[in-house]
């Protein structure tokens, strides 16, 4: 299994968008290669597209807060964005509520919340 | 109906294949696209279980109806080492291995019926429905 989650850069920014069904590896491999790609790039935001997941289970919910955590301890803000409203509901039901981690509903919203954060006089 | 499907669960792609054959069977069953969601994410919690703790089992899937209602019922089954202390397991947060802890008592929340057989040495069988 060589598949991989494209990451983006956009100038101080970095998206990925999740457009594939991840198996447990495929999301631990994510982890590694955003941390990496932060460090690489100097990254100070990072917008993670979730539009076309159709669930979210634990393990990648799990994954969603560690990948937030990692970011902002290597100095960059991270967005979710684009959660299904049947995937909010379910991962609600489910226990998890992603405390800690930003989100927008869409990516302009999101990549306007990291411009927002990295705005001089804040 | 006796249209039950046996799907493995011996690597993490098989989590990814069994997630699609419930959902392709919940729109069969004509489940809202939430009540949808929440049984694939519930089988996908399960049948993580039974690749982790169980060592591997099969899942069984099955378009039931009662009366008029019609429903889409999943059956996971290992032959792993059991669990020792359900009551324990089934609470919110506690877990033996790597998770979060929210695989058993999230998948209950997320389907109607839930029924879970188990025991030190005699593997888990899991059995959950949801009704449309």
């Amino acid at each position: 299994m060589s598949q991989k989650i494209p990451i983006i850069r956009m100038g101080r920014y970095l998206l990925v968008s999740i457009q594939v069904d991840m198996h447990d590896q495929l999301a631990l491999q994510l982890q590694d290669d955003l941390t990496a790609s932060i460090q690489k790039h100097g990254a100070q935001g990072v917008l993670i597209d979730i539009s076309a997941l159709d669930m979210v289970d634990s393990f990648i919910g799990r994954m969603i807060s560690d990948i937030s955590g990692m970011a902002r301890i290597l100095g960059a803000r991270s967005v979710l964005v684009g959660m299904q409203p049947a995937v909010a509901i379910t991962l609600v039901e489910l226990g998890l509520s992603l405390p800690g981690v930003a989100t927008a509903l869409t990516v302009e919203r999101g990549m306007a919340l990291l411009e927002r954060s990295d705005a001089p006089h804040e | 109906m006796s249209d039950a499907t046996e799907s493995p669960l011996r690597t993490e792609n098989d989590i990814v294949l069994a997630r699609q054959v419930v959902r392709r069977k919940a729109q069969e069953a004509g489940l809202s696209l939430v009540d949808q969601t929440k049984i694939v994410t519930a089988a996908s919690e399960l049948a993580r279980n039974a690749l982790i703790y169980g060592g591997g089992g099969v899942m069984i899937s099955e378009l039931v109806t009662n009366g008029l209602r019609r429903g889409l019922k999943l059956q996971f089954r290992d032959e792993g080492p059991g669990i020792p202390d359900l009551d324990l397991a089934m609470k919110d947060g506690w877990t033996s291995g790597t998770g979060l802890g929210m695989g058993l008592s999230g998948a209950k929340r997320l389907v109607n019926d839930f029924d879970i057989v188990t025991g030190p040495g005699r593997g888990t069988c899991v059995t959950i429905t949801r009704w449309k």
